[in-house]
Parts: structure tokens; C-alpha cells; sequence
């Protein structure tokens, strides 16, 4: 799959959040989003996932066959999508059967996180690290080619931000697309950064090149 | 794969409400409570229990649908499932149509059913109670699915259940209308049981497709 944006724009209540935001993904690679808090990290994701409408601009995802951008995604995000009185598992199994193209169970997904024994305990007596890892064992249960992540290494311990950053290489090797909205090196190698400049009558925010080791090739902001 | 969806929404959502917080059993004793305070204060008249009997039953049956109708999307909107939803290979109107049915399942049906014994308390005899039941069991989806649509449009906003009362019960009116004439035309009169009961059936079906289609369009383009 290959994902591209032109000139997105978006408007949240009236308030212009961001304009002008391009990007061009091919298989395999990841892109890092970058920026200030409130800068529309987490509303480009809302974009991208299909849950807001942009004011301007294009997105489009080839080599998808018929499916909709949305449906060629899994989002963890801060949200986790998960419902407090099921089960890990049951709540797994949920997901999995609704997004179609399942490729692990629930129980190989958790015990691949590290959450074996968590199968049969109720999401609500976890801790937010365990259930951030509950949430990301979903982009292991079923199939899809691009992973949206929020954060994804809020809450979790130095052993499973290693976890991920293999789970993340393991995708990317097998042509997935990883967009990260992030403060914090995930171990990606490689990736691009996008860095979102907040518009309005703020002054414009100089680029601190030595945050990220990325490369700054053709993303255009 | 479409049905396997919304085999896996209907299951999930049938097990939440059968956990704890689930608001099935609330809206049922809700529905209870009300039936049971109007004999106190009305008095020991039992005529005039009986006549007014099913228009109780149909008030209380309303407003019990009311309770739990506003948990409906929002709790799928704060915990990030709606996102999940949105990724599904299958369109919003059919994720409604199986959040919809959940709900009625486990509010809409135990009221219908549970309406012959709760009939009792406003002393309706056998026919009266027979007729209020199915006009519930007819009418209830009516409830449900007008329902979402204000549960939809509310889902982002926090306490918006005051709102979606508001916004619901003048379209609830007329499926409270016909529920009762159609209650107590079983019991005599000019009109036959049918007529009213046809129309209580049509309503049912409209609010099912607009109600569905309303509530996606609501979700789609919530913020």
C-alpha cells in the first residue's frame, strides 16, 4: 500500500488547527509526526483514520483494491478502544471479528506483548501500561497495512517500547506503513519526520533539527 | 465478513449490558417503579386503574427507554470503540442497525415481555394485558430506533441526556398515541385492534430505516 496527502487542511469548530500538510508514504515506510502540544498531531491521525472530515486537500491510498482508507488502518491511540468489563481476550476477539483478516488469536497476540496471563482478566483491573500493550496487541490480530499510532509508548515500560519497535520493523518489512504521532524516538529506522507547525498569527517556530534523527527528505510542510 | 461484524457488535454489546453497569435491567426496574407508585397515587379505585391501566404502562415504557438510551454511542465515543468501528469493513448504518438491535434486546424486549406482570398492579384483566404486551412488542423498536438518532446526535457531548430527552419524546408522541388506542381498542370500541396496531407496526418500520440511517449520518459527522 502506498498513501499520499496533498495540502491538507483542517478546521475544528471554526479554529483553522493546520494547512498545507503533504506527505508521501511508500511500502515499507514510516513517517514520525512531530510537534508541539496542540499543534494538530492527534487531529491529522482523526483525519487519516477517517473520523474527521479536512476543510481541503486530498487523501488517497493506492494499491488497496476497493477498500476505503479506513478500513486499510488499525488506530491505538489514547482512546484504546477497549471496553473495561470484557476480558482482554473477549475484547481481542471483538476486534478481530469485526475488522476482518485475521491473522493471530487473542491469546498469541497478548503472550507476543508479554500479557499471556492477562487473557482471562478483565481490561478494567489492568494498569494503563497493560492496557495500552491490550491495545496493541490488536495490530497483531488482524491484518492491515497501515498502523496509526498516538503516542504509542505512553505508559509503557522500557521492555515493551522494545516489543514494539520490533513489531513496528516486522510490519514495515512486509510492506506496512507506520504513521507515529510522538515526542519520543519508537526505534524506527529510518522513518521521515512531519513536523506540524501550528498556523495563525503566532510567530513562526524554528525547526530544532537535533530532536529527531530523521530524515527530512520529500515531506513538505 | 459483514455478518461475522455484526455478529461480534450485537454479542459484545449483549455481554456489556449483561455485566455490571449494563442498563438493561436498569431501564426494567425503572419501568417497575413507575407502574408500581401510580395505584398509590391514584388510590384503590380499581375501575379507573384498569381503563388507564395500559396508557400507564406506554408512559412508563417511554420513559424507561429514555434511561440508558443516552450510554448508547457515547460510551463507544469516550472509550475510542467508535474509531474502531469506523475502521470496519462494513457501513455505519448496518454498525447502527446491530447497536440498535443490542439495545432493544436487552431493554425494549424484557419490557414487552414483562408487561403482562407488571399489568397486575394497575389490575388489567387477561385481554388488556394480552393486547398491552404485543402493542409493546410492536412499538418498542419505535422507541429504540428514534431514540438513537438523538443518542447519536448527543454522543459527543457530555450529560447530554437531558438533551436527548428533549430532542426525543415529542417524536416518541406518536407512537404513544397509537401504542395506547391500539391497548384499548382490545378492550372495546369503535375501532378494531388491528388498525391502530397496523399503524403502531408502520411506525416501528420508518423509525427503523430513518432512525438507522439518521443516527449513522449523526456519527459520521460528529466531531
Amino acid at each position: 500500500m502506498r498513501l499520499t496527502a496533498q495540502d491538507l487542511a483542517v478546521r475544528r469548530s471554526g479554529r483553522r488547527i493546520f494547512s498545507g500538510v503533504s506527505f508521501a508514504l511508500e511500502a515499507g515506510e514510516a513517517l514520525m509526526v512531530t510537534g508541539r502540544n496542540g499543534a494538530g498531531k492527534s487531529t491529522l491521525l482523526a483525519v487519516l483514520a477517517g473520523r474527521l472530515k479536512p476543510e481541503a486537500g486530498t487523501l488517497t491510498a493506492h494499491d488497496v483494491g476497493e477498500a476505503t482508507l479506513p478500513e486499510c488502518l488499525h488506530v491505538v491511540g489514547h482512546r484504546d478502544g477497549l471496553k473495561s468489563p470484557l476480558t482482554a481476550e473477549e475484547n481481542l476477539a471483538f476486534a478481530r471479528d469485526l475488522l476482518g483478516a485475521p491473522t493471530a488469536s487473542p491469546r498469541a497476540a497478548l503472550e507476543e506483548l508479554g500479557l499471556g496471563h492477562a487473557l482471562k482478566l478483565p481490561v478494567a483491573f489492568l494498569s494503563a501500561g497493560q492496557r495500552r500493550r491490550v491495545a496493541l496487541a490488536r495490530l497483531l490480530v488482524c491484518r492491515r497495512p497501515l498502523w496509526l499510532l498516538d503516542e504509542p509508548t505512553a505508559a509503557l515500560d522500557v521492555a515493551s517500547q522494545g516489543v514494539l519497535a520490533g513489531m513496528m520493523a516486522r510490519h514495515r518489512a512486509t510492506g506496512g506503513l507506520v504513521i507515529a504521532a510522538t515526542h519520543q524516538a519508537l526505534g524506527l529506522d529510518g522513518a521521515r519526520e512531519l513536523r506540524i507547525e501550528p498556523t495563525g498569527p503566532e510567530a513562526p517556530v524554528s525547526r530544532d533539527a537535533s530532536s529527531q534523527d530523521a530524515v527530512v527528505g520529500d515531506v513538505w510542510w | 465478513m459483514v455478518m461475522r461484524a455484526l455478529k461480534a457488535l450485537v454479542a459484545r454489546d449483549l455481554a456489556l449490558a449483561a455485566r455490571v453497569g449494563g442498563s438493561g435491567a436498569l431501564s426494567l426496574v425503572f419501568f417497575l417503579m413507575i407502574v408500581a407508585v401510580v395505584p398509590f397515587a391514584l388510590g384503590p379505585d380499581l375501575n379507573l386503574l384498569s381503563r388507564i391501566g395500559p396508557a400507564i404502562l406506554w408512559l412508563a415504557a417511554v420513559l424507561a427507554t429514555l434511561i440508558g438510551l443516552d450510554r448508547l454511542f457515547q460510551a463507544d465515543e469516550e472509550d475510542g470503540s467508535l474509531d474502531l468501528m469506523t475502521g470496519a469493513p462494513v457501513p455505519m448504518e448496518l454498525v447502527v442497525l446491530a447497536k440498535v438491535l443490542a439495545h432493544w434486546l436487552t431493554t425494549g424486549l424484557p419490557l414487552a415481555l414483562a408487561a403482562p406482570l407488571f399489568g397486575l398492579l394497575v389490575a388489567l384483566d387477561g385481554t388488556a394485558m394480552g393486547a398491552t404486551s404485543l402493542t409493546l412488542l410492536v412499538g418498542t423498536p419505535a422507541l429504540t430506533f428514534i431514540g438513537a438518532v438523538g443518542s447519536a446526535l448527543t454522543a459527543s457531548i457530555r450529560r447530554g441526556g437531558l438533551i436527548l430527552a428533549v430532542l426525543v419524546l415529542p417524536l416518541m408522541i406518536p407512537t404513544l398515541i397509537f401504542g395506547v388506542s391500539a391497548s384499548e381498542a382490545a378492550l372495546g370500541g369503535t375501532v378494531p385492534f388491528t388498525t391502530p396496531l397496523a399503524i403502531l407496526a408502520a411506525l416501528s418500520l420508518i423509525a427503523g430505516v430513518v432512525g438507522t440511517l439518521a443516527a449513522a449520518a449523526a456519527l459520521r459527522w460528529s466531531e
